[in-house]
Formats: structure tokens, C-alpha cells, sequence
């Protein structure tokens, strides 16, 4: 009776094992891939996939939170492009990025460059430009808002004053105030992009150079010839990272203007904050996401001509 | 550094100088901002109206009152809780796709790859609004959780860490493969450790980008115990409008935690910035 109980309890593992080991080392393989894939794979189908098909979806209905989404069409897109407000928004957004990119990556690659020829105190100069990129969006605003104040309160209209030059009114006025906003956003991504630079002049062997002085190249002449096209893989990847990053500015906008969000008269408002303001504050759900259908046109449009760009360069 | 550089080093040029003092001067510029908002942190309402960057008579009355409130002290914790958690979960669950694409030969792996790639494309705003009807409906809205589930895998992480596991020699796996470990063991134990440069980088952006997030948690948040920091701050700032010297306080504090952070592993910083700009 023993050896029998023994051999029946044995039986069932035994065969599951024989059946584990039956597999090929491929098959093996493949099912512990997908083991490991399978908690992954439910979170980006549920949580980026779906989601995603369902703002394509909301943007044709006429959703408000309350009522079920009735399908609408295209009226969404209709009313988003008849609307005056939403052109200012899209030219605001493309100001952003056109000012932002070009400023930020001319002066960071313009720092990083003799950043990287300097040894006395690199370490704390490097640390000094890095700073501003580890603080917070939401409370850096406050400070350079405080900075735009006008007299007594405002830094730099005391800094004009001692100066004896005219104050600005800087986040008042509706042509000031987008610059005034952008400032900021450069300064806190500034940073980010001179290590990256750094790092990527780093990565150029430095017997190019030594080749280069060699054939007698000039100092310009070598930043021309040899840093920029070398460092074009670096670039790229700035210019598509700033530019979907100015294209999404939201946090420096909204402490800046809070008492009107996007103010004066819209003239700092970027997509990001109208399509906050269309779904949370007026909850129009389905029209908030026709706009964010518009925002992930751009950002694709952008990322394509990353991809095409790169591909030339290979 | 070459020879040739270290020769034109011992002479000092003037243009060397002209350039490095201008670099310091820049440096400054940007550190100006940071100092302001130290000093004014500093002063009483009274003396915020002097411009001076030192304090006449430095105190630190405004953030025993900001302190006292409490309410920042829970925004801290929150912001801490949060960024922690989702920083361990980014560190788990991309190092595992990394590997899994990485390491492994299976049918669909290219597709899985691509797939999980493409959601870079995506920007967060189009999921805030789905998001937020899950959240609603799920009740997970003012939830510590509501803040976390978007943010608990990222396709960078992974692809990110897929650059690095492909850097590991598949003769390490196979060795303890035949030792006879589990392969979720070969994993843990022989892959993670051979990218922990990787991790530590990833693990820097994870939790920089969670502790500043702003967008999100202000959705998902309506009562002021949930707020994170940023969100706190922010509403705090707004109700306050006129008194800047506690404004100054509030972003000070919210500033104070990443800059500690900084000055401690600024070397493990600058190396994982630059490790995920150049891979990623």
C-alpha cells in the first residue's frame, strides 16, 4: 500500500516535469518571455494603447462628464478651427518652440563648448548652469514672477531702475509677457541640454582634433569641419527633445499667470493650458480631446522628422 | 588629456581667461534666480522690498510659520511616498522588459519592442482625459494610487535598459543556466547587478521627473491632504498671492530636498544624465 500511495502521488509531477523538459530550449525561452512580458504588456495596453484610441474617439463625441458620449462627427474639429482663440493658442504654442529651441540650443552649445576646454573650477561651473534643471517647475514660477513684478517688489525693475532705463511691465503686457514666460523654461532646460552636449563632444576621439592642427585647421575651422558634423547625432536629439518640450510647456505658464490663466488676453497661453482649461475647468471632455488629438499631430510631425533627418545622416 | 592641450594649458592666453570669466558670470546669472528666492525666504515682510541679495537681518521665522501649518511637511511626505514608489516600480518592471527584449529569442519580440517604442510618441495630455474617466470610474481619483498608475512603467526605462542588457555576454546567463537558477533568479541576481549604472541612472530620472510632476497630480488631486509638493505649492503660492517672502519659503522648501540630493551624488547625476542622453 505504501510504495503504491508513493508511486500515485509521484505520478502527476513526474509528468508535468517530463512535459516542462519535453519543451525546446526555444520554447522554454519563449514561455518565461512572455511570463515576464505579461504584467508589461496589460500596462501599456491598458494604461497607453487604449487610452489613446479612446481620445480618438472622444474628440467625435460631445462628452461633458454627465451626460453618456453621443457621437458628434467632426463638429469638435469644426468648432476648434472656427474658433479665434484657438489660432492665437496655436500661433502662441509655435512661438514657444521657434523662440525656445534655437535660443536654448545656440547658448547651450555655445556654453558646453568652452565649458569643455575650461579645467580650473569645471566641476562648480558645470554644477551652476545644471541647477536650475533639478528644481521645480511649479515653484520656479513664483520666483520669476516675483522677478517680473514692477517696482518695489520686481528684481529686475529695480535692476532697470538702477540702471536708469525705463521699467517693463513685463507679465502686463501682451507682448512682453510670452518672452517673460519663456525665460524661465529656457533657463530650467538649459542645464539638461549642456550635459548632454558636453557629453557628446566628449565622444569625439581626440585624434581628430590632433589631426586637424596637424593639417593646420584653424580654431573655427575645426569647430565647422569636425565638432558640428560629429556632434550632429547629439543635435538632433536636443532640437526633437526641446522642441516637443516647448510644445508641452504648461507648468511655467500656469504659476505665472494664475489669476488668468494664459493672460493677459491669451497672449501667453500655450495648447497644453487650453486643453487643461477646455476639460477641467469647463469640462468640455470631447472637445478638450480634439484638441489633443491636434497637440499628438504636432508632436508625430516632430518625431518623423527626427526619424527622416536621422536616416539621411546613416 | 593630449599632450598638445596640456602644452597650450601652461601658457595662460587672455582669450582663455575672457572666456572662462564669462562662463563664471553666466554661471552666476543662473544660479541668481535660486539665491534671490534663498534670501527673500530670509527676510521679514517688511524688508522684502530691499533688493539686496544679503539679508540685513537674515531669519527664519517664515518657514517655522510655513513649517507649523503642516501642510508641507504632508505635501513633502506625499511627493516622497510618491516618487519613491513609482522610481521602484520604473526600476523593476523596465529593467524587466529591457531584459526580456534584450535576452530573450521568441516570436513577436521585434513587435513587442516596437510596440512598447511607439508609445513615446504618445504625449501624456492625450491620456490625461481617458485617464481621468478610468480614474472616476475605478475610483481611484484622489488617490495616492490615481497619481502613481500612469507613471508606473515608462517605454524610455525600458528601451533605455534594453541598451544595457544587450551589453551583458550571454555566456554569464548561460553559466548559471546550467548552475540550475530560475530564470526570474538569472535575472535578479546575475543580469541586474551588470547594469547597475543603468539602474542608477534611470532610477535619478524616475525620480526627478516624478518629484517635479506637475500636470498630472494637479488632475487627480482635489483635497489638500493629497496634494504632492509642486501641486502644494502651487495652490499655496496662489492663495498667498501678496506675500512674497512665504512664497519664497514654499519654493525654497520644494527646492531645498533635489538640491541636498544633488550635492551628494552630482557625480552619479551628470554621469546618468549624460549615460540616458547618449543611449536613449
Amino acid at each position: 500500500m505504501e510504495p503504491a500511495r508513493a508511486a500515485e502521488g509521484l505520478v502527476p509531477e513526474a509528468k508535468s516535469l517530463r512535459f516542462w523538459d519535453r519543451l525546446g530550449i526555444k520554447t522554454k525561452q519563449a514561455v518565461w518571455a512572455w511570463i515576464f512580458l505579461a504584467l508589461p504588456i496589460a500596462f501599456y495596453v491598458g494604461i497607453r494603447f487604449y487610452p489613446t484610441a479612446q481620445a480618438f474617439w472622444l474628440s467625435l463625441t460631445d462628452w461633458n462628464l454627465l451626460r453618456t458620449p453621443r457621437f458628434i462627427g467632426l463638429e469638435n474639429y469644426a468648432k476648434m478651427f472656427a474658433d479665434p482663440v484657438f489660432w492665437k493658442v496655436f500661433q502662441n504654442t509655435f512661438l514657444y518652440l521657434i523662440l525656445g529651441t534655437p535660443i536654448s540650443l545656440v547658448l547651450a552649445f555655445f556654453i558646453a563648448w568652452h565649458l569643455d576646454r575650461v579645467r580650473f573650477m569645471h566641476g562648480f561651473i558645470r554644477a551652476l548652469y545644471f541647477l536650475p534643471f533639478l528644481t521645480t517647475a511649479a515653484a520656479m514660477g513664483w520666483v520669476w514672477r516675483w522677478f517680473y513684478q514692477p517696482l518695489p517688489i520686481g528684481a529686475i525693475n529695480g535692476f532697470l531702475s538702477w540702471l536708469g532705463l525705463a521699467q517693463q511691465p513685463f507679465l502686463r503686457s501682451t507682448t512682453q509677457a510670452l518672452p517673460a514666460v519663456l525665460v524661465p523654461a529656457i533657463w530650467a532646460g538649459l542645464g539638461f541640454q549642456i550635459i548632454i552636449f558636453l557629453a557628446g563632444l566628449r565622444a569625439i576621439p581626440q585624434t581628430y582634433y590632433e589631426a586637424a592642427r596637424i593639417d593646420g585647421l584653424g580654431e573655427w575651422a575645426i569647430l565647422r569641419k569636425i565638432t558640428l558634423p560629429l556632434l550632429k547625432p547629439t543635435t538632433v536629439f536636443l532640437v526633437v527633445f526641446s522642441s516637443i518640450g516647448f510644445l508641452r510647456i504648461f507648468d511655467q505658464v500656469y504659476n505665472m499667470t494664475t489669476n488668468d490663466p494664459g493672460g493677459p488676453l491669451n497672449a501667453t497661453k500655450p495648447l497644453v493650458l487650453m486643453i487643461y482649461q477646455t476639460a477641467f475647468s469647463s469640462y468640455q471632455m470631447g472637445y478638450a480631446a480634439a484638441q489633443t488629438v491636434i497637440l499628438f499631430t504636432i508632436l508625430l510631425i516632430v518625431s518623423l522628422i527626427q526619424l527622416y533627418v536621422m536616416r539621411e545622416k546613416t | 588629456m593630449s599632450a598638445g592641450l596640456e602644452a597650450s594649458g601652461r601658457l595662460i592666453r587672455p582669450g582663455r581667461i575672457l572666456a572662462w570669466t564669462l562662463l563664471f558670470i553666466g554661471g552666476l546669472i543662473m544660479a541668481t534666480p535660486l539665491l534671490y528666492m534663498f534670501s527673500t525666504s530670509l527676510k521679514t515682510s517688511g524688508q522684502v522690498y530691499d533688493l539686496r541679495l544679503i539679508p540685513a537681518d537674515p531669519t527664519l521665522k517664515n518657514y517655522v510659520e510655513v513649517l507649523k501649518d503642516g501642510r508641507f511637511l504632508r505635501w513633502f511626505l506625499n511627493s516622497m511616498l510618491i516618487a519613491t514608489a513609482v522610481t521602484l516600480s520604473n526600476l523593476i518592471f523596465d529593467s524587466l522588459v529591457g531584459y526580456t527584449l534584450a535576452k530573450f529569442r521568441f516570436r513577436g519580440r521585434a513587435l513587442v519592442f516596437i510596440a512598447i517604442l511607439s508609445t513615446l510618441m504618445i504625449p501624456t495630455e492625450m491620456l490625461v482625459i481617458p485617464w481621468y474617466l478610468m480614474s472616476s470610474q475605478f475610483g481611484w481619483l484622489d488617490s495616492y494610487w490615481g497619481i502613481m498608475f500612469p507613471g508606473m512603467m515608462s517605454a524610455f526605462g525600458a528601451f533605455l535598459m534594453k541598451q544595457f542588457f544587450e551589453t551583458v555576454p550571454d555566456d554569464f546567463l548561460e553559466a548559471a543556466r546550467v548552475d540550475g537558477l530560475s530564470e526570474f533568479a538569472i535575472w535578479w541576481r546575475i543580469a541586474m547587478p551588470m547594469v547597475a549604472p543603468a539602474l542608477s541612472a534611470l532610477a535619478i530620472f524616475s525620480f526627478l521627473g516624478n518629484w517635479t510632476a506637475f500636470f498630472w497630480p494637479l488632475i487627480v488631486t482635489t483635497s489638500r491632504d493629497l496634494y504632492t509638493l509642486p501641486v502644494g505649492i502651487s495652490s499655496f503660492s496662489a492663495e498667498s498671492s501678496i506675500r512674497w517672502e512665504m512664497i519664497m519659503t514654499g519654493a525654497a522648501l520644494g527646492t531645498i530636498p533635489t538640491l541636498i540630493l544633488f550635492l551628494l551624488l552630482q557625480r552619479y547625476i551628470v554621469r546618468g544624465v549624460m549615460l540616458a542622453g547618449l543611449k536613449g
